[in-house]
C-alpha cells in the first residue's frame, strides 16, 4: 500500500481512541513503578505527572507540564496508553508531549492556567486530547475546539467526589431536560448554555454527549467510581486516590473491580474489603477562593 | 428464530458493537430478529449464538476475562466469535507480552501496538478476500498477527503482517468495522455461522 493512502490523525481516529477506553479506570502516576502498577491492576491508561493532584495543593506556586524525562520512562514501562496534562491554553507543552509521542493531552485544570482567554485549537493537533467540564455548555465548547473526549472535572486532589457527583448530574440532567424539545428550543438553549447550537443539537438527539464522558476529580473509594458509573459516566480518571491510600496495589484492583461490576452491590462490597485508608480528603467548602481548580477555564 | 448475540462487556467499546450488529442485520435486510446482549458472567455466554469481543486494552480484559471466570466458558464456547482489536489479541495463540494471557482459539502469534502509538493511528482502504471493493478499515494502536496457522484463512494483510483472518466460525480482525458504516464483514461473518 502507497503511504499517501494512509490517514493519520482523523476525528474518527481520536474519537475511536477515547471509545476504547470506555469501562475503564485510568490512573495518575509519578513514575515508571507506579506505571507498572497501575497496568497490572487493569488501568486501561496511565496519566504520567510530576505530582499528583494534592500533592499540586500542597506545593502550590505554579504547576506546570511534567518533565519530559518522567513522561518518557512511564511511556518505556508500560504497553498501554500513557495520557499526559498540560496547562489550559498551552499550546507549547501540547506540542512538546505530542513530539514525545503521548497517546493522549488532557488540557488540565490541575496545572495553573497559562491563558484565560482561548483554550487550545485541539483541532490543530494529531493526537486526541480530554477536557474537563463542569456543566453540559462548557463540555459542548471543549467538543468544538476539539476535544475527543470529556472528563468532568470535580474537586481535584481533594478525595471528596461530591463536586464529581455535581459536574455529572449537570451534564446529564442537562440533556435528559432537553428531551423532547423542538429544535427552535434546542437552539434557543444553546444561546443560554453559550454552546454551538449544531452540538447541543447532536447531543439531544442520541440523549448523549457525541463523545466518550468519564468522571474524574475526587475519586477515592471502589463505591465511588461504582457511583459515578452508575450516574452514567463512561469510565473513571483517579488522580491522587489510588497512590496517596494506604495500599495503592489493592486500591487499584479494587477501583477496576468495582467500575467492571459498577451495578453489582455484592461485587463492590467484596473489593471494597480489606483496603486500608483511602486517601485523607478534604472537605471542599473550606477551600479559599483561588485554591478551587474547578473554576479554571470555562 | 432469533440470532442472539452478545458482546463482552468487560472494557472498550461494547455499544459500537451491539449498534453495529443491530446496522447489519438490517441492512442485510434479513427478517430475522436478533438480539443483543452485555455479556459479563460466565451463565451469560449460554444459549448464544455469537460472542463478539470488542476493542479496547487487551491487558486489561484478558484480566477481567480470568478475574470474571470466563476463560474456560469462551474456549468451551460452540457459537461464532467475532474479535476486533484487542479481540484479536486475546484470541491469539500467543502474544508477544506476558502481560496478556490469551485464549489459544486461532492459531497465530500477535503483536500489539504493531505501528506504533496513538499517533501512528490510522484509517486506510485495505484490499478484503472475498469483497468486491476495498474496505476502509480504522487502525488505533492496532496490532498484526503472524504465522497463521493451517486452518486459517488470511483475508488481508499489510507489510507489518496479517490483518484480518478468518477460521470457520471465528474472525479476527486487527481494525474497528464497528466505528464504521461499512456491515460487509458483519454479514460475511454471520453467514459463515449459518446465521444469515
Amino acid at each position: 500500500m502507497k503511504l499517501e493512502e494512509l490517514r493519520h490523525g482523523t476525528e474518527l481516529l481520536k474519537r475511536g481512541f477515547a471509545s476504547m477506553q470506555k469501562g475503564g479506570v485510568i490512573m495518575d502516576v509519578v513514575n515508571a513503578s507506579q506505571a507498572a502498577i497501575a497496568e497490572q491492576a487493569g488501568a486501561v491508561a496511565v496519566m504520567a505527572l510530576e505530582r499528583v493532584p494534592a500533592d499540586i495543593r500542597k506545593a502550590g506556586g505554579v504547576a506546570r507540564m511534567a518533565d519530559p524525562a518522567i513522561v518518557i520512562e512511564i511511556m518505556d514501562a508500560v504497553s498501554i496508553p500513557v495520557m499526559a496534562k498540560v496547562r489550559i491554553g498551552h499550546f507549547v507543552e501540547a506540542q512538546v508531549l505530542e513530539s514525545l509521542g503521548v497517546d493522549m493531552i488532557d488540557e488540565s485544570e490541575v496545572l495553573t492556567p497559562a491563558d484565560e482567554q482561548f483554550h487550545i485549537d485541539k483541532k490543530q493537533f494529531s493526537i486526541p486530547f480530554v477536557c474537563g467540564a463542569r456543566d453540559l455548555g462548557e463540555a459542548l465548547r471543549r467538543i468544538h475546539e476539539g476535544a475527543a473526549m470529556v472528563r468532568t472535572k470535580g474537586e481535584a486532589g481533594t478525595g471528596n467526589v461530591v463536586e464529581a457527583v455535581r459536574h455529572m448530574r449537570n451534564i446529564n440532567g442537562e440533556i435528559r431536560a432537553l428531551q423532547g424539545r423542538t429544535p427552535q428550543e434546542i437552539v434557543d438553549r444553546a444561546r443560554d448554555l453559550e454552546a454551538p447550537a449544531d452540538l447541543l443539537l447532536e447531543t439531544v438527539k442520541r440523549g448523549r454527549l457525541p463523545v466518550v464522558n468519564f468522571s474524574a476529580g475526587g475519586i477515592a473509594t471502589p463505591a465511588d467510581a461504582a457511583m459515578m458509573m452508575q450516574m452514567g459516566a463512561d469510565g473513571v480518571f483517579v488522580g491522587s486516590g489510588i497512590f496517596l491510600s494506604a495500599n495503592p496495589e489493592k486500591m487499584a484492583r479494587a477501583i477496576v473491580e468495582a467500575v467492571n461490576h459498577y451495578d453489582d452491590p455484592a461485587a463492590i462490597a467484596e473489593a471494597s474489603k480489606g483496603l486500608g485508608e483511602p486517601m485523607k480528603g478534604l472537605d471542599v467548602h473550606t477551600l479559599k477562593e483561588g485554591e478551587v481548580l474547578q473554576y479554571r477555564g470555562r | 428464530m432469533v440470532v442472539r448475540i452478545g458482546v463482552l462487556a468487560l472494557q472498550g467499546d461494547v455499544s459500537e458493537h451491539i449498534d453495529a450488529f443491530r446496522d447489519a442485520v438490517r441492512a442485510f435486510g434479513s427478517e430475522r430478529s436478533i438480539s443483543v446482549v452485555q455479556v459479563r458472567k460466565p451463565e451469560e455466554i449460554t444459549g448464544l449464538d455469537v460472542l463478539a469481543i470488542p476493542g479496547g486494552e487487551s491487558t486489561t480484559i484478558s484480566r477481567l476475562i480470568e478475574k470474571n471466570r470466563l476463560f474456560d466458558p469462551i474456549i468451551e464456547f460452540e457459537g461464532g466469535i467475532f474479535a476486533t482489536c484487542a479481540g484479536m489479541v486475546v484470541m491469539a495463540r500467543s502474544v508477544d507480552d506476558p502481560r496478556v494471557h490469551p485464549l489459544g482459539l486461532m492459531d497465530y502469534k500477535v503483536i500489539r501496538n504493531a505501528f506504533g502509538r496513538q499517533r501512528d493511528s490510522f484509517e486506510a482502504d485495505i484490499a478484503i478476500a472475498g469483497l468486491d471493493r476495498p474496505f476502509h478499515a480504522v487502525f488505533i494502536r492496532a496490532p498484526v498477527a503472524q504465522h497463521p496457522g493451517n486452518g486459517i484463512k488470511v483475508l488481508g494483510s499489510l507489510p507489518e503482517g496479517v490483518v484480518a483472518m478468518e477460521q470457520g466460525r471465528f474472525m479476527a480482525l486487527s481494525f474497528h468495522p464497528e466505528l464504521g458504516r461499512d456491515p460487509r464483514l458483519h454479514i460475511r461473518f454471520l453467514k459463515n455461522c449459518g446465521l444469515l
